[in-house]
C-alpha cells in the first residue's frame, strides 16, 4: 500500500479557442461604434428598432434587414449603483450603471453613467453618449465612454415604461 | 463597402476545473502514482480497469480494489501520423485499447509508432511510467505504453 | 376518411411534412447562427403555407459548446419569434432526439403540430477538440483523443474481427460520394472509385481521408403534425409508424465495438423489420459505421441506403441526424419510397442511436 495520502483530486483544466463571427447585422452595429454612431435595425413588421441587433425580430422571427442611425441621446430607464468589487472590473466602485433606451429605440442597454452625483441619479434622466477620442473608436461599445446627463427635463414615465 | 465587413474575434474558453475522484476513481489514479495499475470487481466478478463506480454493463455497484497487469495485451488501435497539439505525444503514434492482464476491459492509451506496422491487435505491451517525482495521480502518470516484444 | 398506418410507436398517427436545410458549408463566414436559421425557419414553414401560430410547440436541438457561447439556444429562438410566448424546449443532442421529444408531446394530444430544429458551427473551433471535452472527464478526456482516432479504433476492431476491410471502407464512401451527386445539399460529392479512394493516405490509420465525414456549419428545420393536420399541409404525410433511440456505456474500452446493440434495440422497438425497407438513411459519420449499422437493422441488399450521401456528404453537427429523417420524409412525400428507416447517432463510436420508421400511405 502507499505509504502517500491517497489520491482525491484531479487537476482537470481544460482551454478551448474559438474564433467568434459577429454575424451580419452585429458586424454592422459594430461597424457603427468604430464610427462614432449607434446603428440600429427595424423589424418590417412591428416597426420596431433593435440596437444592437442581431438580425432578426425576437418578437416576429422576421429579418431585420432596414438600417437606422440613432442619435446620441437616450433615457435612463432603470438602474444600479455598484460597490461590489468583482474580478475583471475596470472602474472603480461606487458607479452606476443604467439601461438606456435611445431616443428612437425600442431595446435598452446598458451603460456606465458618470458626471452626476450618485445620490441625483433617477429613472427617467435624460443622458447623451460621451464617445473616445476618434483616434480610439473601435467595434466595440467601449467606444462609448459613458452617459452623462444632457440637461433636458425628466422623460415621461409614460414613454419609458414599457422598456423596465 | 466598408459597412459589408464581418467582425471576428479570437475567444477563448477556461474551465479551470479540479475535480473530487471519489474513492474508486481515486484508487486508480493512487496506484498510478505509485507505479502500479488496479481495477475493480463488477458484475459477475468481471475486472473492470479502468474502475468505475459501477459495472459499465449493468449498472450494478463495483466493489474492492484488484491489482492487474501492468502488462496486457492490445484489444484494438489506430494510427496517428500528425498528432494534434493536445495528443499526448508529438510524435507519431498509436491510440491502444489495452486489457491489462487480469483485467475484463481494455484502457486507452498511446504507444509510440513510427508506422502503423509498429502495432497490432494482439501484441503484448507494458506501461513505461513519468518518473516517479512527477507522478501526481493523473492518467498521464503512464507516459506512455511500450511493446514487450511477446504476443498472445 | 384519412388512411393511416399501423403504428409500432405510440397510438397516434404523426407525421413529417416539412423539411428545410441550410446549405451545408465547410465555413459559413458572415452570417451568425439566427441569421443562419431564419431563411431555413421561414423555408420550413411557407413549404406547407403555415406561420408559427399555426405549431402549438418547438423543440431545438444544439450544443453551446460549439461556438463557446452559453445559452447560445437562448438566442437562436430569435429565428422563430416567440411572442406571444411559446410553448419551447432544447435538447443538447442532434435535432434528431428534439424531434422525438416533440413527437411524444404530439402523443398526448394537446397539439397538433410542431416545429423542430437544430444548427451547429463547426467552424468557430476545432470541433476535434471540442468533441474530446464530451468523453469520460478523469480517463479519456486528459488525453484529448478526437472523433476520429476513435472512430478509427472501432474501424481496426472491424477488421480484426474479419468483419469488414479498408476496401469495404472505401466502397461505402465512393458510393454515398457519387449518390451525393443528386444532393444539391451536399458538400462531398465526387465520383471516384473504390480502388482510387484506397490510394489515399492515412488521416488516422485504418481511416483514410475518404472515410471521414466533412466539417459542416448548417441547420435543418421539420414541421410535425398530427392526424389530420398532416394530411391538410401535405398529401401523402411521411409518417412515425416507429421512433426509439438506446445508449450504451460511454466508456470505449467496455464496449464491443464491432456492434452497435444500442441501434439493434432501438431498430426491434420501432419495428424495422416487420416489413420491407426501401430507404435507409443512416448517420454514419465515419464510414466503416454504416456497415455496423446496416448489420445492427437487419437492413438487406434490397435497401438503398443513404441516396442523400449521408452523413459522408455532409456532416453539420446536431444536425445531421434530424436531416436523415428529413432526407427520408421526402422520399416518401414524392412516392420514392413506401417505407423509410432514419437513424441518428451520438457520442463516441455509435454510443447512443435513434431509429425513426416512416411510412406513407
Amino acid at each position: 500500500m502507499s505509504e502517500r495520502e491517497p489520491v482525491t483530486m484531479m487537476d482537470a483544466a481544460t482551454r478551448l479557442d474559438y474564433e467568434f463571427t459577429a454575424g451580419v447585422a452585429m458586424s454592422k452595429n459594430l461597424h457603427g461604434y468604430e464610427q462614432g454612431k449607434f446603428i440600429g435595425q427595424r423589424c418590417p413588421k412591428c416597426k420596431k428598432v433593435y440596437v444592437p441587433s442581431r438580425g432578426s425580430c425576437p418578437t416576429d422571427g422576421l429579418p431585420t434587414d432596414e438600417i437606422v442611425e440613432l442619435p446620441n441621446t437616450g433615457t435612463v430607464t432603470t438602474y444600479c449603483v455598484v460597490n461590489v468589487p468583482f474580478a475583471g472590473q475596470s472602474i472603480e466602485i461606487p458607479y452606476i450603471c443604467g439601461q438606456i433606451l435611445l431616443d428612437g429605440a425600442n431595446l435598452s442597454f446598458m451603460g456606465l453613467l458618470q458626471e452626476i452625483p450618485i445620490d441625483e441619479v433617477r429613472m427617467g434622466l435624460r443622458v447623451e453618449a460621451v464617445w473616445v477620442p476618434p483616434e480610439e473608436l473601435g467595434p466595440t461599445l467601449a467606444s462609448v465612454k459613458y452617459f452623462r446627463p444632457n440637461g433636458e427635463p425628466d422623460a415621461d414615465y409614460e414613454t419609458y415604461k414599457e422598456y423596465l | 463597402m466598408a459597412d459589408e465587413v464581418i467582425y471576428r474575434s479570437d475567444h477563448v474558453l477556461e474551465y479551470p476545473f479540479v475535480r473530487s475522484v471519489g474513492p474508486v476513481i481515486g484508487a486508480f489514479l493512487t496506484g498510478l502514482r505509485d507505479g502500479r495499475v488496479v481495477g475493480t470487481r463488477g458484475s459477475g466478478g468481471r475486472v473492470i480497469v479502468p474502475p468505475t463506480e459501477y459495472d459499465p454493463e449493468t449498472g450494478e455497484e463495483t466493489s474492492g480494489v484488484v491489482e492487474v497487469g501492468p502488462e496486457g495485451t492490445v484489444t484494438s488501435w489506430s494510427w496517428v501520423p500528425r498528432p494534434r497539439p493536445k495528443h499526448p505525444l508529438q510524435t507519431p503514434f498509436a491510440w491502444v485499447l489495452v486489457r491489462f492482464d487480469g483485467a475484463d476491459t481494455s484502457f486507452l492509451h498511446v504507444l509510440p509508432a513510427a508506422g502503423p506496422d509498429e502495432v497490432s491487435t494482439g501484441m503484448r505491451v507494458r506501461p513505461e511510467f513519468a518518473p516517479e517525482d512527477e507522478r501526481v495521480g493523473h492518467v498521464k502518470d503512464i507516459s506512455h505504453f511500450v511493446a514487450t516484444g511477446g504476443a498472445s | 376518411m384519412s388512411q393511416y398506418p399501423a403504428l409500432t410507436s405510440g397510438r397516434r398517427p404523426v407525421g413529417v411534412v416539412s423539411f428545410a436545410q441550410y446549405d451545408n458549408v465547410r465555413r459559413e463566414d458572415a452570417r451568425n447562427e439566427v441569421e443562419m436559421l431564419m431563411p431555413v425557419v421561414t423555408e420550413v414553414f411557407g413549404n406547407i403555407g403555415i406561420t408559427k401560430d399555426d405549431v402549438g410547440f418547438i423543440c431545438s436541438g444544439s450544443t453551446d459548446y460549439l461556438i463557446g457561447g452559453p445559452f447560445s439556444f437562448v438566442a437562436a429562438l430569435d429565428a422563430v419569434g416567440v411572442w406571444p410566448p411559446r410553448a419551447e424546449s432544447h435538447v443538447e443532442m442532434d435535432g434528431a432526439w428534439a424531434l422525438y421529444e416533440a413527437w411524444v408531446l404530439l402523443q398526448e394530444g394537446e397539439i397538433d403540430a410542431a416545429l423542430v430544429y437544430c444548427f451547429g458551427r463547426s467552424s468557430m473551433g476545432d470541433l476535434s477538440e471540442i468533441m474530446a471535452v464530451q468523453l469520460d472527464p478523469y480517463y479519456l478526456a486528459p488525453l484529448w483523443p478526437d472523433p476520429t482516432s476513435l472512430a478509427a479504433l472501432q474501424a481496426q476492431a472491424l477488421i480484426d474481427a474479419g468483419k469488414a476491410t479498408e476496401a469495404d471502407f472505401a466502397a461505402v464512401a465512393s458510393r454515398s460520394r457519387r449518390s451525393a451527386l443528386d444532393n444539391p445539399k451536399a458538400q462531398v460529392a465526387y465520383d471516384r472509385s473504390a480502388e482510387e479512394l484506397l490510394a489515399e493516405d492515412y488521416e488516422v490509420a485504418p481511416l483514410r481521408r475518404h472515410a471521414l465525414p466533412p466539417l459542416t456549419d448548417g441547420c435543418a428545420a421539420v414541421v410535425l403534425a398530427a392526424g389530420d393536420k398532416a394530411y391538410e399541409w401535405c398529401e401523402r404525410p411521411a409518417f412515425i409508424t416507429g421512433i426509439d433511440h438506446r445508449i450504451e456505456t460511454h466508456s470505449v474500452g467496455a464496449r464491443d465495438l464491432t456492434v452497435s446493440p444500442s441501434t439493434r434495440t432501438a431498430g426491434e422497438k420501432a419495428g424495422v423489420g416487420t416489413k420491407k425497407v426501401d430507404v435507409a438513411e443512416l448517420h454514419a459519420p465515419y464510414a466503416h459505421q454504416e456497415l455496423i449499422l446496416a448489420e445492427a437493422l437487419g437492413l438487406g441488399d434490397g435497401v438503398s441506403v443513404n441516396p442523400s450521401g449521408g452523413a459522408l456528404a455532409a456532416n453539420p453537427m446536431m444536425s445531421a441526424g434530424l436531416i436523415r429523417i428529413g432526407e427520408s420524409a421526402r422520399r416518401i412525400w414524392s412516392g420514392q419510397a413506401d417505407r423509410a428507416v432514419a437513424h441518428a447517432t451520438s457520442g463516441p463510436c455509435l454510443q447512443q442511436n435513434l431509429v425513426c420508421v416512416l411510412e406513407g400511405v
